[in-house]
């Protein structure tokens, strides 16, 4: 056979070709833009269309951020130096970057507090969002709030000295009894709790200058600071409200299913807005004359209510999407019910829903600055009153709104990228 | 509007007249402290500055009632409210007075069961428009298209002002406050309506303030004046006769300077001398020391030196006294005797 096709064909090779690199065109940066931004006529127009798009929207914004003025003290003074030239007027977070952060009443002297307390919640958190950390770290989580709410509002810390130890002795109480029946453990752990707590109470009265921090009140706690304390204390509040709520929904108890379903309907029925200014307005209504009902714990009340009821559905979906056979496994287990839900069904049904869960804590830390409408001043309030009533700063509109979202972006994209590690982390069923 | 109008009528029918107790004086004194309820921000009217000190033209109404009543005009506590809040915060008596640019209206006085102890501005609607326009009288805006925002009382107001005198004009109905100035900047109308002192504190944040005028005519009434609550008629004396003593004070030619020196010794004038607490014992009548009058005075200067220092004409508000000047200059500012 050889031979016949040496006849047919002039020549015939033997080896192979070595291997040549891909044409140029096809590889490296060219290659890479070939297939990604020029593939076809409709994919060069958008691209062409895309990159004018930048090129408008970095020729009006980098001008403006490299030609910003820093130091000056008004924005008549910003417009003088530019004499027309664009630039941003940043004299405003130059001068006025406290009040934006922490209000504009917390004594200056004090600033130190709210930037210790900020790192504190970054290190204490740390145990909770990441399971690798030894587990012994938590107590430090727990001792938090207390630290945190000497810390924000100063006096002595006997306060939260005693209700730190009054939540362990009522624990300790409880643990002790518990094995003589449940309800006795209750009594006895509350009994202990109000007990240590009265007793607290007594001494911080007695002694109020007791390694005391100059105290500041809740109206004078303002700005970021402000929004970070209520979205973090009402998203760490709504979650075991939300747990609860939505297993009392599932319940089979009658009286607790309607109760959460009412709760639940009703808040969700009802605009936060309009819960706030409940808070604001119409609690003054219902408390004796006289009494003063601290504001942001009205405001935090009412906020945990909304997020616990959003929270609450969200767990809910998780708990329904859980088959079935996880439910009656446990129950073939003879585990109780607080066992089933501990061990079998919760751990589930919270992974289900981490990516709601976050997606409503970012929803409710962006609502925060709801508060600016009933008169607390929040970053957005800060900005919207006093900054922009001043003679100096009236007209500055982007630079102050251009911070604050900064602000607001640092925060809930971080929020987003830890939940896709923590889901990438959890994802045990698909490894 | 109808919002805040129920929400106070909702309260004053939960508080009955029970909680308005004619004690705010002796509140006031246990206390300590004023406790004023001011606007969020308003520019020249009340913000606080750099240093976190509430400053502004209805701020000082509320450091001179604290210093007559407990002699330290640094004695206030300052409750920020909304347009939404102001009433409720002061029904439910979180605040002893209301000194928020509020305008004295039938309905507020009578149906809200407040009591407005006098007018400390007078303001209304006014028109804005490009110098290069060549216009000095509204009456001279025939034809021209007007900016105005949608909904709000200036509207009707501008209809009835044009009826009224036969001209023509095109309206150009907007949203907000902030779209209306970058429409009217933009040259999208002729001119722009709002309140004068809006007007002015708006000019103030343009690139170039001097190539607008805010035209003469004032084609609506709106007072603005503290308020207290109905039912303690001893607290809103105190609060209108501190603003009627600063008024006072203006026209007989006491100011911060000299209010020392004046009170002193008897001067020549028994007018002032009764008002500075040298002669008589009008102090003791309304409930305070006798030199109540000189400390509102030393608090922040009488109503000229308070306008000046901040919406007057050296500041970047710049507005000219017109219907706010003394009765013998012109204006409407009439405090009644000393006596």
């Amino acid at each position: 056979m050889a031979d016949t096709h040496a006849e047919s064909v002039a020549y015939v090779r033997d080896g192979f070709l070595p291997e040549r690199p891909a044409p140029a065109r096809e590889t490296g940066v060219v290659g890479w833009l070939r297939q990604n931004l020029f593939s076809s006529v409709p994919y060069t127009i958008l691209t062409l269309a895309t990159l004018w798009v930048i090129w408008q929207l970095g020729a009006a914004i980098l001008p403006w951020l490299w030609g910003g003025v820093w130091h000056v003290d008004s924005i008549r003074a910003c417009r003088e130096v530019l004499e027309g030239a664009a630039g941003g007027c940043f004299a405003v977070l130059t001068e006025r970057w406290a009040q934006l952060l922490f209000g504009f009443s917390y004594p200056s002297g004090e600033y130190w507090r709210l930037g210790v307390a900020f790192v504190l919640l970054g290190v204490c958190l740390a145990p909770v969002l990441f399971p690798d950390l030894p587990r012994r770290l938590l107590i430090a989580t727990l001792i938090y709030p207390f630290v945190a709410y000497w810390l924000i509002w100063g006096g002595t810390p006997l306060a939260a000295v005693s209700g730190l130890a009054g939540l362990a002795g009522g624990a300790a109480a409880f643990r002790t009894v518990a094995s003589r029946g449940a309800l006795l453990g209750g009594i006895a752990g509350l009994a202990a709790l109000l007990a240590i707590w009265w007793i607290g109470g007594e001494l911080a009265a007695a002694a109020p200058g007791f390694l005391a921090l100059p105290p500041v009140a809740s109206r004078n706690i303002g700005g970021f600071a402000l929004n970070m304390i209520l979205g973090t204390v009402c998203v760490s509040l709504s979650l075991p409200f939300g747990i609860l709520l939505a297993l009392g929904r599932q319940s089979r108890l009658p009286i607790i299913k309607i109760a959460c379903i009412a709760f639940i309907e009703f808040i969700r029925g009802v605009p936060l807005i309009t819960l706030l200014f409940v808070a604001n307005v119409v609690l003054a209504y219902f408390l004796p004359p006289g009494t003063t009902f601290d504001l942001i714990l009205r405001v935090v009340i009412m906020i945990t209510m909304f997020a616990s009821a959003y929270i609450a559905e969200v767990i809910r979906g998780g708990l329904a999407a859980l088959p079935r056979g996880q439910y009656e496994a446990a129950d073939a287990l003879g585990l109780d019910y607080w066992q089933a839900v501990r061990l079998v069904i919760l751990p589930q049904a919270l992974k289900i829903s981490i990516p709601g869960i976050v997606n409503v804590a970012v929803g409710l830390f962006k609502d925060t600055t709801l508060v600016s409408i009933i008169s607390m001043f929040d970053v957005v309030g800060m900005i919207r009153g006093p900054i922009l009533a001043s003679t100096e700063w009236n007209g500055v509109y982007w630079e102050l709104y251009g911070f604050a979202a900064l602000l607001f972006f640092v925060t809930c994209y971080g929020i987003s990228q830890y939940s896709q590690w923590l889901e990438r982390r959890l994802a045990t069923d698909t490894r | 509007m109808k919002t805040t109008a129920f929400i106070g009528a909702l309260a004053a029918a939960v508080l009955g007249t029970g909680a308005a107790s004619a004690q705010t004086l002796e509140d006031v004194n246990e206390r300590g402290a004023l406790n004023c309820g001011v606007n969020t921000g308003l520019v020249g009217f009340a913000a606080p500055d750099a240093n976190g000190s509430w400053q502004g033209f209805d701020v000082a109404l509320c450091r001179a009632v604290a210093a007559a009543v407990l002699g330290d005009p640094e004695a206030v506590e300052f409750i920020p409210t909304t347009g939404k809040t102001r009433f409720t915060a002061l029904a439910s008596g979180e605040i002893d007075v209301l000194s928020r640019n509020t305008t004295w209206t039938f309905s507020r006085d009578n149906d809200l069961k407040f009591e407005f102890t006098g007018i400390n501005y007078y303001d209304g609607q006014g028109f804005i428009v490009p110098k290069a326009l060549g216009v000095t009288s509204a009456k001279e805006l025939d034809g021209a298209t007007i900016c105005v925002q949608t909904g709000t009382t200036t509207e009707l107001n501008l209809a009835d002002f044009f009826r009224k005198n036969n001209i023509e004009y095109e309206p150009v109905p907007i949203e907000t406050n902030a779209e209306a100035l970058q429409q009217y900047n933009a040259g999208a109308c002729d001119a722009y309506t709002t309140d004068a002192s809006g007007l002015a504190a708006s000019r103030a944040t343009f690139e170039n303030p001097t190539e607008h005028v805010i035209l003469p005519e004032i084609i609506s009434k709106e007072p603005l004046g503290p308020l207290v609550r109905h039912g303690d008629n001893e607290w809103g004396d105190i609060v209108r006769w501190t603003l009627n003593a600063l008024i006072a004070a203006e026209e007989y030619g006491v100011t911060s300077a000299n209010v020392q020196d004046m009170a002193s010794s008897p001067t020549d004038s028994p007018e002032i001398n009764r008002l500075l607490g040298t002669e008589g014992n009008l102090g003791e009548m309304i409930g305070l020391s006798n030199d109540w009058a000189v400390n509102a005075i030393s608090a922040g200067g009488n109503y000229g030196e308070i306008f000046a220092r901040n919406i007057g004409e050296d500041t970047p508000i710049g507005l000219a006294r017109g219907l706010n000047a003394q009765w013998t200059e012109g204006g409407l500012l009439y405090a009644p005797p000393f006596r």
